[in-house]
C-alpha cells in the first residue's frame, strides 16, 4: 500500500477532449479531474469507448489526429502541458515522461535490433557516446530480467516472445529514470502467466524507481493486482475514484457495481449435466503438426507438434471447455473439428460418424451439425454482405429455398435478441457484442448439433461479455447444443463449462469436471495458470 | 544462402525451358515463316524457292524436332542463326544490349528515386495542395500511353522547343569522342529514359506514399514519437524503411523489364537496341533471333526475381532469420 507521500507530481484539471465530429459523442474526455501522486499506482479503469486512455495520451502529446484537447489544464513541474511548445515536449517524452503500450507485437520496429530501439532514446536527448548507449541498454535489459540479456539487445523483435518484447518496452520506458510511467493496457495481449510476470514487474520497478504509474486498463483483475488508487471511467467522465479497496470492496456509483458484477467469479458448479447423456462427439488420438520455413528444399525446417495425441468426449447438452495460453495448440483442435484443418490423425466422431476422414459432398452434409464462431466480431463477417446474407447463405447453400432461409433468419435475429430489420444492413452499422450475436446467429442458421466457440467473447468487453455468455447458456439450453469453449481465459471457463480441458504445448495436461479442476488442481500446469489469474487473492480473501 | 541461390537457380533453369517451348510453339502457330517473307521479298515466290529456303533453315522438318534441335542449341549456350541478318543470333544481342541496358537502367533509376521522392513528399504533405498536385502528376503519368507521351515529348521539346535530340543513340556524321560522345550520347537519351520512365514513376510515387501513411499509423511510431525523437528521424528510420519494404518487390519487377520493356519507347525514338531488334525480327517472322530475344528477356525476369528475394533478406530481419 501507499506510504505518506501524496504529493502530486500531475495534475489533470477539468480537461475536456474534443472528438471529430459525426463521433457518437461530443467529447472523449469530458470534464475530467485527478492528480497522480509521487510513488502510486493509479488504475485508470474503463471499457472500450470510456475515454480512459485519452488524458494519458494528452499528457504525452500522443493524440490520435483529429482528436484534439479544447479545455482544461495538464500541470506537470509547474506547467500546462497542453501549452508546451513542439521542442518542449519532445524533451518531456522519454525523459520526464514514458508510455508502454498495449501491443507488445507491434509497438516495437521490426526492423531494428533491440539494442538500438533502446539506445535511441538516448540519442533522442543526446545524452551518451554511441558505445555507452548499448551498454546501458543490456543494463536495461538485465534490469527487467529478461534471460541472456546480451544476446537479447542483438536480436530482432520478432525473436522474442510478447512478455519478453513488453520487457524490452519497459526497458526503454527506464532509461532516462522518468517520473511518470504511463502503461496503457500493457497487459492485456499477454497471456496470464506472462502477465502475472509483468504486472510483479512493474510493481517492483515502481518501488525502486520512486516513479508515479499510471495504468490504464479495462480488466478490474488487474486493478486489484496492482493498484493503490483507481479511477472508473465512462462516457469519457469519472464516475467514481478512491483507494483500491474502497472502489472494489464497496463500489458507490451504479457503474462500477455493474462492472464488477459482470466479472465472472473464479469458482465454478458442479454440472448439471447427467454423466450417463450419449455423447455426440468423440475424439480420439488427434494429431496436427505444422512445419514452417525451409519448404520441401531444407532440412532446418521447423516443427511444431500443435495437437498432440488429443483425446476427448462431448456429450449431448454439454459445455466442455478447452483452455490454454497462446500456442497450447486449442485453436487448432477446434479447426481440426470443424475441418477447417485436415488433422494429420486420428479420428472425430459426430454422432457416430467420423468427420476427419469424409471428403466431398459427405464432409458439406456432416459440417452442418458442428459449427463455430469466431473471436473477432470485427473480421468473421464479410463487410460487402448485408447480415440476412450472412445468416441465409449456409441454409441456401445446403438447398433450402431463399424466402424460407430469410425468414429463418428473421428468427434467429429475434433469438439472439437482434431486431429483425438487422437483415438489411450490414456488419459494420453494428457494435463489437451485436456482431458477436450475429455470428451466434449465423452459426445456428445450420441447426448443428456442435458449436466450436473459438475465444468468442475475447474481444468483448466485460459488460458486454457477460450477456453474450448468458445468451450462449440460454440457447444451449432451449436447442440443447453441445458446445466447445475454447478460451484463454479461466474466469470465462468457470462461468460456463461443465468440464474443461486444459492444454499446454498440444497436449491435454489435466481433464475434468469444472469445479474440481478450480477446486483441487491436479496437474502443476494447471495450479500456475489459476495461481496467476489476476485479482485471484483479493477474491479468496473476500471469500474468507 | 548459397544453398537458396542454388536451389532458385535450379528452378528458374526449369522454368526458362519451359518458357522457351511455349514461345516456340506460340511463334510457330502464326501464320507465315521466315522463308516465305524472304521469298516475297526477294520477288520470287515460287513453291519450289520457297521449299529450298526451308531446307536450308531446317523448317521442312517435324516441329518437335526443330524444338530438339533448338534446345540442344541453348543448353549449350548457342542461340542459334539468324539467317536474315546472316549473323549468330548472340552476336546480334549482345551488339544491342547496352544501348538497351543504358536506356531501361537510367530511366529505372530516375523512376525510382524521383518516384519514391515524390511519395516522400507527398506522404509528409498529405491533403495539403502540393500532395494533391503531385497525386495528381502521378495519375496522369499512370494513365498515360506511353507512345502518346513519347511523341508528344519529341513533338513538345525536339520539334517545337528543339532543346533535346529527338531520335537516335548519337549524332550521325559527328563522330565525337571521349566525354563530347559522352554528352551527346547523354543528351539522346533524356527523352527517351524519362518517357520510358514516367509509368513506373506514378506507380513508385503511389506505393510510396500509401505505404509511409499506412506505416506512420503503426504502434511502433508511436513508441517512437514517446521516446522523445524528433520527427524528421522517425520519419527516416522507422517509417521511411518500414515503408519500403513493398517497394522494393515493385522495383524488382520493374527491373526484370530491363531487356525486353522497351520495345514501344525504342521504336519511336529510334534507339538501337533489342526492342527495335525484337520488333524487326517480329515483322520478317525471323524464329530464331524472336526466340533469342525471347530467351534474354526471359532470363532477365527470373534472374531479378531472385535478386529482389536475395535483397529481401537484407532488408527484412524477418525473412533473413526465420
Amino acid at each position: 500500500m501507499m506510504d505518506s507521500v501524496t504529493e502530486p507530481v500531475l495534475q489533470i484539471r477539468d480537461l475536456k477532449i474534443a472528438l471529430p465530429e459525426g463521433a457518437d459523442r461530443d467529447f472523449a474526455v469530458d470534464g475530467v479531474s485527478y492528480d497522480l501522486n509521487a510513488g502510486e499506482i493509479l488504475c485508470i479503469v474503463g471499457e472500450s469507448g470510456s475515454g480512459k486512455s485519452m488524458s494519458a495520451n494528452a499528457t504525452m502529446g500522443l493524440l490520435p489526429e483529429l482528436v484534439r484537447p479544447v479545455g482544461g489544464e495538464i500541470v506537470f513541474e509547474g506547467k500546462d502541458v497542453l501549452k508546451l511548445s513542439d521542442s518542449e515536449m519532445i524533451d518531456l517524452r522519454g525523459r520526464k515522461i514514458a508510455m508502454i503500450f498495449q501491443e507488445p507485437m507491434s509497438a516495437l520496429n521490426p526492423l531494428m535490433r533491440v539494442e538500438d530501439q533502446i539506445a535511441e532514446v538516448f540519442e533522442a536527448h543526446n545524452l551518451l557516446t554511441p558505445r555507452e548507449r548499448k551498454r546501458r541498454a543490456v543494463e536495461l535489459l538485465t534490469e527487467v530480467g529478461i534471460p541472456d540479456p546480451s544476446k537479447a539487445a542483438r536480436a530482432y523483435p520478432f525473436q522474442l516472445s510478447g512478455g519478453q518484447r513488453q520487457r524490452v518496452m519497459i526497458a526503454m520506458a527506464l532509461a532516462l529514470e522518468p517520473k511518470i510511467l504511463i502503461a496503457d493496457e500493457p497487459t492485456t495481449a499477454l497471456d496470464v502467466t506472462t502477465q502475472a510476470q509483468i504486472l510483479e514487474l512493474i510493481r517492483n520497478l515502481q518501488e525502486t524507481h520512486g516513479m508515479a504509474v499510471m495504468f490504464i486498463t479495462h480488466d478490474f483483475g488487474v486493478v486489484a493486482e496492482i493498484a493503490d488508487r483507481v479511477a472508473v471511467m465512462q462516457y469519457g467522465k469519472i464516475v467514481e475514484s478512491g483507494t483500491a479497496d474502497e472502489v472494489l470492496d464497496n463500489p458507490q456509483h451504479p457503474y462500477t457495481q455493474k462492472l464488477i458484477a459482470a466479472i465472472p467469479k473464479l469458482a465454478a458448479e458442479p454440472s448439471e449435466v447427467p454423466a450417463d447423456k450419449a455423447p455426440i462427439l468423440e475424439v480420439e488420438g488427434l494429431n496436427k503438426t505444422y512445419v514452417t520455413g525451409g519448404g520441401m528444399f531444407f532440412s532446418n525446417a521447423r516443427v511444431v507438434h500443435a495437437v498432440n495425441e488429443v483425446n476427448l468426449t462431448l456429450r449431448e447438452g454439454e459445455t466442455l471447455g478447452i483452455v490454454g495460453e497462446s500456442g497450447s495448440g486449442k485453436s487448432s483442435v477446434g479447426r481440426c473439428l470443424v475441418r477447417l484443418m485436415d488433422p494429420d490423425s486420428g479420428t472425430v466422431k459426430l454422432a457416430g460418424q467420423d468427420m476427419a476422414t469424409l471428403t466431398g459432398s459427405a464432409l458439406r452434409e456432416a459440417r452442418k451439425s458442428i459449427q463455430m464462431i469466431f473471436q473477432d466480431p470485427y473480421a468473421s463477417l464479410n463487410p460487402r454482405s448485408k447480415v440476412g446474407q450472412i445468416i441465409a447463405e449456409g441454409p441456401m447453400a445446403h438447398g433450402v429455398s431463399k424466402t424460407e432461409a430469410y425468414s429463418r433468419a428473421v428468427k434467429l435475429l429475434e433469438l439472439v435478441d437482434l431486431d429483425a430489420l438487422a437483415i438489411e444492413r450490414y456488419p459494420h452499422e453494428f457494435s463489437g457484442g451485436q456482431r458477436q450475436r450475429i455470428g451466434i446467429a449465423r452459426a445456428l442458421a445450420l441447426e448443428p448439433r456442435v458449436i466450436i466457440a473459438d475465444e468468442a467473447v475475447s474481444a468483448l468487453d466485460v459488460s458486454i461479455q457477460a450477456q453474450v455468455l448468458d445468451l450462449l447458456a440460454d440457447l444451449k439450453e432451449r436447442l440443447n447444443l453441445a458446445l466447445i469453449f475454447i478460451t484463454h481465459d479461466l474466469r470465462v471457463a468457470a462461468q460456463i463449462c461443465d468440464r474443461i480441458a486444459v492444454m499446454q504445448k498440444g497436449k491435454i495436461v489435466e481433464m475434468g469436471p469444472a469445479h474440481a479442476i478450480f477446486d483441487n488442481p491436479q496437474n502443476a500446469y494447471t495450479r500456475t495458470l489459476i495461481e496467476a489469474i489476476p485479482g485471484r487473492e483479493k477474491e479468496l480473501a473476500a471469500a474468507g | 544462402m548459397l544453398r537458396f541461390i542454388l536451389m532458385r537457380l535450379g528452378k528458374a533453369a526449369i522454368i526458362l525451358i519451359a518458357i522457351m517451348t511455349l514461345n516456340f510453339f506460340l511463334i510457330h502457330a502464326a501464320p507465315g515463316d521466315p522463308a516465305a517473307v524472304m521469298a516475297g521479298e526477294a520477288g520470287a515466290a515460287d513453291a519450289k524457292f520457297i521449299a529450298q529456303l526451308r531446307e536450308q533453315f531446317g523448317l521442312d522438318k517435324p516441329l518437335l524436332v526443330q524444338l530438339g534441335i533448338y534446345l540442344k542449341g541453348v543448353l549449350q549456350f548457342d542461340l542459334g542463326f539468324s539467317y536474315r541478318q546472316q549473323m549468330p543470333v548472340s552476336q546480334l544481342i549482345l551488339d544491342r544490349l547496352p544501348a538497351t541496358l543504358l536506356l531501361t537502367m537510367t530511366a529505372f533509376v530516375i523512376s525510382l528515386l524521383l518516384g519514391t521522392m515524390a511519395g516522400v513528399l507527398a506522404s509528409a504533405r498529405v491533403g495539403k495542395w502540393s500532395d494533391t498536385a503531385i497525386s495528381s502528376l502521378a495519375l496522369l503519368f499512370y494513365a498515360t500511353p506511353l507512345y502518346w507521351a513519347a511523341l508528344m515529348a519529341v513533338l513538345l521539346f525536339s520539334v517545337y522547343f528543339n532543346w533535346l535530340p529527338g531520335f537516335g543513340y548519337e549524332t550521325v556524321g559527328a563522330n565525337y569522342t571521349g566525354l563530347a560522345r559522352a554528352l551527346d550520347i547523354g543528351r539522346h537519351l533524356i527523352l527517351p529514359a524519362t518517357t520510358l520512365g514516367l509509368f513506373f514513376m506514378a506507380v513508385y510515387m503511389r506505393m510510396t506514399r500509401a505505404s509511409m501513411l499506412e506505416v506512420s499509423q503503426l504502434d511502433f511510431v508511436k513508441t517512437a514519437r514517446a521516446k522523445g525523437l524528433k520527427s524528421s528521424i522517425i520519419q527516416r528510420r522507422h517509417i521511411f524503411r518500414n515503408a519500403m519494404l513493398p517497394v522494393v518487390t515493385l522495383a524488382g519487377l520493374q527491373a526484370g523489364q530491363l531487356v525486353g520493356g522497351a520495345v514501344l519507347t525504342e521504336t519511336v525514338f529510334a534507339w538501337p537496341g533489342i526492342g527495335r531488334l525484337m520488333f524487326e525480327a517480329l515483322a520478317q517472322r525471323d524464329y530464331n533471333l524472336l526466340l533469342g530475344v525471347f530467351f534474354v528477356s526471359a532470363a532477365m525476369v527470373l534472374l531479378f526475381n531472385l535478386i529482389t528475394d536475395i535483397l529481401y533478406r537484407f532488408v527484412d530481419p524477418r525473412i533473413r532469420v526465420a
